[in-house]
């Protein structure tokens, strides 16, 4: 059985649907990309799996590890093992981005029945963190996201997700409006975290990413409906001919 | 919004863990008030002839006074001839030592999670408790002594400092500075007493508890703070009531003194009974708090945070009178339900290049109403004066209403005055992020309004900071979801 399992899947946002019957299954121990073109409804898909409000599910079904996704909060699905590296990180001001994540590794562990981090080895695992990462040590202690160029806010959800380290992550867009040494970076972390046991869902633009991050398998996400799975050349091949000849076999 | 919406009001209605009322045998004098009343208070007291004459001289003038109009607050009419103006834990004579204290009384205090014992005592806090209208313990008072530090309910100035308190009573809010004030003047019971010797800096925070127990009863508390040239004091106020159904009053009035260069830091965690959900009950907390800056270079700096009460009318100023001097109000003001809250600050600058600061985050939540009314004066002879302010408001759910009325008078071309202030809503994408990574909605809400009193936070003495942490979260209780 697959560790994410999407169903017939669904949603409308502002009566409008944007999700519309996507089926897709992600095994334990393999990388999956979705690419597609603006609009296609990739990151709805992204906040509906984390559990944003903001959309309905009309119709399907979605299992997380054996259970179903769609009836847990998010920070159930969170301490399930699902994470989201969000393409628009929001600012918190006030609360340090060090404090911050002490908070949910704290709140994980409570959620799991463990005792806290002791601040010690949360210390020692942020640092080694941001070194992978390239986040300056003044950063973890600025504001969550607060004056983040846009560079360092997808880099800070990468160190959220090594410090975390979740069953299951999706990326999306996390590669958009990054430089090439912070595409590496975030590859080099993502690559790190890869084994039997984890699933990531890498959903992009641009086969760039899928150069340093290599998917187990591509999915092409038009109108809100996988109309294409492959194997990594299939990135290559997007890249070459663009989606316009997917557009036109939706249309 | 919904989820959202739902957690803040699951928070915000927790139950008030405070309300609850201790079996103890106490002295009331019956309702009503009059020039007997007064004299039969000040007699308990047994009080020099002059402080007689002063609290019925405030009487007379608060007879001829109206109740202020100008709050942004509403409620019935109080009737001030019902309430009882003094009730006192029976108790033969104020108890030798901490092992003579009421045991009933001792247990309150650990019920609210401040053990009256002096070795237990949060890192070297000094607290003295006042029990409905009088001082039950005071504690570390000898080591205090030992500096010439003077830390003692007001009731104990009077009989051993009365030099000093006749010196300064009065002398920042005079009897008749307003309709509480006089009131106050008139039938205070007790409160603290600091007076902090020239050049001493006091090595640990000194604190109050203040607890309403008795039913039917207002509480008058006067603190009189007296930091000499060149000294430095900490200061920390704490409060809770029972929960009744009735609105009980409390009407206190604080004067705090610093002479040159001394430096005086008072900070408040007011948590009276806010009411419940309905807005039946809750303390009406009308309270009047004043520093003077009398000498050069003398600092006073007010924090407060502000999570109880039904109506909350308090504007804690500083006279900048000596040149140089410094005027600071940090304040959070959080409102849930039924409750309001109409309050403020004034910077008055006489002396030259004084400067005040003024930061003021304001929460309103459910159907409560949260106004920030502060006045900057800068008279003619403070040349080069400053003020910076900034005024945040943060709404919870849309049944609530935030406020902002800043009034800025400036008589001296050299003055600089700024003011900045701005008003949001408690975003649901702030607290999506904070779920996605595992932490729960209530502990979101509490995490994001925490930081967005973080900079008044960060003024609190640490102890008191954990607590009124806390205290957010859980005022916020049920406001979101």
């Amino acid at each position: 059985m697959a560790m994410l399992e999407i169903e017939n899947l669904h949603v409308t946002a502002d009566g409008k649907e944007i999700v519309r019957g996507l089926d897709l299954a992600v095994p334990a121990g393999e990388v999956h990309a979705i690419m597609g073109p603006n609009g296609s409804g990739k990151s709805t898909l992204a906040y509906v799996l984390a559990g944003r409000e903001d959309y309905e599910v009309t119709e399907g079904r979605v299992r997380f590890l054996g259970r179903d996704l769609l009836a847990m909060e998010p920070e159930e699905r969170a301490a399930a093992g699902l994470f989201l590296a969000m393409q628009y990180p929001v600012e918190i001001p006030g609360v340090s981005n060090t404090y911050f994540l002490r908070q949910a590794v704290n709140a994980l562990r409570k959620a799991r029945g463990e005792p806290e981090m002791k601040p010690a080895e949360f210390m020692k695992r942020l640092r080694e963190a941001a070194r992978t990462v390239g986040i300056r040590e003044e950063l973890l202690r600025r504001d969550l996201n607060a004056d983040f160029s846009g560079g360092e806010k997808k880099r800070n959800e990468i160190l959220q997700l090594l410090v975390l380290e979740p069953a299951f992550a999706i990326l999306d867009e996390t590669d958009s409006g990054l430089d090439i040494d912070a595409l590496k970076a975030v590859a080099r972390a993502v690559n790190g975290l890869r084994g039997p046991e984890r699933g990531f869902l890498v959903i992009t633009h641009y086969q760039r990413l899928l150069e340093f991050i290599v998917p187990d398998r591509v999915h092409v996400m038009v109108e809100g409906r996988i109309v294409r799975s492959g194997g990594k050349e299939l990135a290559r091949e997007l890249e070459e001919r663009g989606y316009e000849p997917f557009l036109r076999e939706a249309a | 919004m919904s989820d959202a919406v739902e957690t803040v009001r699951e928070l915000t209605e927790r139950d008030y863990e405070w309300g609850f009322v201790t079996p103890v045998e106490e002295e009331t004098v019956p309702p009503g008030l009059d020039e007997d009343v007064i004299r039969l208070i000040s007699r308990k007291k047994e009080e020099p002839a002059w402080l007689t004459e002063w609290r019925l001289e405030a009487f007379r003038r608060w007879r001829r006074m109206e109740e202020p109009r100008w709050a942004r607050v509403h409620y019935p009419p109080i009737d001030y001839q019902a309430i009882s103006y003094f009730a006192a834990p029976k108790q033969k004579e104020r108890p030798k030592s901490l092992d003579d204290i009421d045991p009933e009384i001792r247990r309150t205090y650990e019920k609210l999670g401040i053990p009256i014992r002096e070795q237990e005592i949060l890192a070297g806090v000094a607290v003295d408790y006042v029990f409905d209208s009088v001082s039950v313990a005071t504690t570390f008072k000898k080591k205090l002594e030992e500096l010439g530090i003077i830390f003692c309910s007001i009731s104990e100035a009077v009989r051993d400092h009365p030099e000093l308190v006749r010196r300064y009573l009065g002398s920042v809010v005079p009897p008749g500075d307003n309709f509480y004030a006089a009131l106050n003047s008139a039938v205070f019971s007790d409160g603290s007493f600091v007076y902090v010797p020239p050049g001493v800096r006091c090595p640990m925070e000194l604190s109050t508890y203040f607890r309403i127990n008795a039913a039917g009863t207002g509480q008058f508390e006067r603190t009189l703070i007296i930091a000499d040239r060149g000294s430095y004091v900490s200061y920390l106020e704490g409060c809770t009531a029972p929960m009744r159904d009735e609105n009980q009053l409390h009407a206190a009035v604080v004067e705090l003194i610093a002479l040159d260069e001394a430096e005086i830091k008072y900070s408040t965690v007011q948590n009276w009974y806010p009411g419940d959900r309905e807005g039946r009950g809750g303390i009406y907390n009308f309270v009047t708090k004043r520093g003077l800056c009398k000498g050069v270079r003398s600092k006073i700096s007010w924090t407060q945070v502000e999570t109880g009460s039904a109506i909350t009318w308090k504007y804690p100023s500083c006279v900048l009178q000596g040149d140089e001097s410094v005027g600071e109000f940090y304040s959070v003001a959080l409102t849930n339900n039924f409750q309001q809250a109409d309050t403020g600050t004034k910077m008055i600058h006489i002396g030259r290049h004084t400067r005040s600061r003024i930061v003021s985050k304001g929460i309103a939540a459910g159907r409560s109403q949260n106004t920030y009314r502060g006045l900057v004066r800068i008279l003619r002879g403070a040349e080069g004066a400053r003020n910076h302010t900034q005024c945040d408001s943060l709404l919870i759910g849309d049944r609530c209403g935030a406020h902002t009325v800043p009034y800025i008078e400036v008589k001296n071309p050299s003055a600089r005055v700024e003011h900045e202030a701005t008003t949001s809503k408690l975003s649901e994408a702030q607290l999506f992020y904070c779920r996605a990574r595992g932490i729960p909605l209530e502990d979101a809400v509490a995490l994001v309004v925490n930081g967005f009193c973080r900079e008044v936070m960060d003024e609190l003495p640490m102890e008191f900071a954990v607590e009124a942490r806390k205290l957010l979260g859980i005022s916020l209780e049920g406001s979101v979801g």
